[in-house]
């Protein structure tokens, strides 16, 4: 350990973190932990969810969607969020990594977006009686998903990698900038334009239908954790594959180039 | 360094540079007239394919006339940087010593007073067109005259990005649609306002305020862009 006088260990940690090698190893021990814990967590959330937790007085038993829809639009923007923010750091200091995450980020901020739609089209069937109404937060969501889809694209548009994640990491910051304007003025134009489809109900919510709704929350985030991480280490993989700490992670173990491939 | 003649030497290059693409544009005079015929047509086409009834048309006519200018500014901006890019111009302007943020902004500028302002001076005609309620003509035209210099901004950013990109055009509907939204909304809301007789006041003000956003923050992401297109 170099630590060097006036930088404490954290510090040297955050940069070790920088260097492929070392976040290789680094995510390989997190990975499986954090799968386990997702998978631990969306058992026990959706048991409670869908057996051990009552039907909505009004909504019916279609209220169980919620155990997956609402989590998956919290991390539509959550991933989004992280992405811009991450996108930032990359663009700012130039730390390769960052780029990696941030472009690791989209397609898994993109599933959840459209899960959420999804979701929520399927919930809208039984409940507003049509599968799609342009309410504000499906419209909110359509855009973000149109946002994540942009960030993509730009990024496979370009042949070298790194000047594509520099771009896509610029267009995910002007984007965020962008998302609350978008926000606003959609629930502004939905409540302008139309009627309002449904009220929110402002009971509070029953805590046997909290509990499976954070613990899934927390279940998504520990998914996103490992398939960021997972997806950071396929990529850190094949735009490292010529060089020497490549090679020795694929003497020491076959097995990460077995898992799917990224998206190339 | 003396900051007055450095001020001086940066605005001397903003309008050389104005005056230069402006030059350009009027050289190429039929290029010219491609985004007004383009809206000309776009707009013609909506009757055609909805029917000529003319109360319907009316409600339309704000969000297909701003539709329209959406995809027109959308088609021009896409030569915004290119030529500048493939005749290695774009790395002059970068090793100028200029800061590339107040060439973006002349070349912007020069690209909404081409591109931009033929459709706000040629609206009237086409609301006449679509049967737009006559009380809400002048905001129409003022949604137009605010808002598409914030279409050229928001759309510079994504025209500094994929310029390097040998097909950026669809690309760049994909990025900068979906940026337009709220501008889309604002401006035929107000349209919709005056013709329903309510205030409007507040929708420009809001347009207003996203042009002074725009103008002062989209220079800046565009410049990055473009050094990220030109790394």
């Amino acid at each position: 350990m170099n630590t060097r006088p006036g930088k404490n260990a954290f510090v040297v940690f955050i940069h070790k973190l920088g260097s492929p090698p070392w976040f290789y190893q680094f995510a390989g021990k997190l990975i499986p932990w954090f799968w386990a814990l997702f998978i631990v967590l969306t058992l026990g959330g959706l048991y409670l969810g869908l057996f051990d937790s009552p039907a909505d007085y009004q909504q019916g038993e279609s209220v169980r969607i919620m155990y997956i829809h609402v989590p998956a639009a919290w991390m539509s923007m959550l991933i989004y969020g992280a992405m811009a923010v991450m996108g930032f750091v990359a663009l700012v200091w130039r730390i390769r990594m960052m780029e990696i995450l941030a472009m690791s980020s989209a397609p898994i901020g993109a599933a959840f977006t459209l899960a959420a739609l999804i979701s929520g089209s399927l919930w809208g069937r039984p409940t507003w009686g049509t599968y799609w109404v342009w309410d504000a937060r499906l419209t909110s969501e359509l855009v973000l998903l149109f946002l994540f889809i942009g960030v993509m694209a730009l990024y496979h548009a370009f042949d070298e990698p790194r000047k594509a994640a520099r771009a896509a990491c610029l267009l995910a910051l002007v984007g965020l900038v962008n998302l609350p304007i978008i926000h606003f003025s959609v629930k502004w134009w939905n409540t302008l334009h139309q009627g309002s489809s449904i009220s929110a109900t402002d009971s509070t919510i029953h805590p046997s239908m909290l509990w499976p709704l954070l613990i899934m929350a927390v279940a998504t985030k520990f998914f996103y954790a490992a398939n960021v991480l997972t997806r950071a280490r396929v990529v850190l993989l094949e735009q490292d594959v010529r060089k020497a700490w490549v090679q020795d992670a694929i003497d020491k173990k076959t097995t990460p180039l077995q898992k799917e491939g990224s998206d190339s | 360094m003396n900051p007055p003649v450095h001020n001086t030497r940066v605005s001397r290059a903003f309008f050389a540079l104005l005056r230069r693409d402006l030059l350009l544009a009027f050289r190429r005079r039929t290029e010219l007239l491609l985004p007004v015929m383009f809206l000309l047509v776009v707009v013609s086409l909506f009757p055609l394919g909805i029917g000529p009834e003319p109360a319907l048309l009316g409600r339309i006519a704000p969000g297909v006339l701003w539709i329209a200018a959406l995809l027109a500014t959308v088609i021009s901006l896409e030569s915004l940087f290119r030529s500048d890019f493939e005749d290695g111009t774009l790395e002059q302007y970068v090793i100028s010593g200029h800061p590339l943020t107040v060439i973006v902004l002349a070349k912007i500028l020069a690209h909404w007073l081409v591109a931009g302002l033929p459709l706000v001076l040629m609206s009237p005609l086409l609301a006449i067109w679509m049967n737009l309620p006559r009380p809400s003509m002048g905001v129409m035209v003022a949604s137009l005259a605010l808002a598409t210099p914030i279409l050229s901004f928001i759309g510079a950013i994504g025209a500094g990005l994929t310029v390097s990109l040998r097909r950026g055009g669809q690309l760049l509907s994909l990025l900068v649609f979906p940026l337009y939204v709220p501008v889309l909304i604002v401006a035929t809301g107000g349209i919709m306002a005056a013709a329903d007789g309510l205030p409007y006041g507040a929708f420009l003000g809001l347009l207003t305020a996203g042009l002074i956003a725009s103008l002062t923050l989209a220079p800046f992401a565009a410049a990055a862009a473009l050094k990220i297109s030109l790394s």
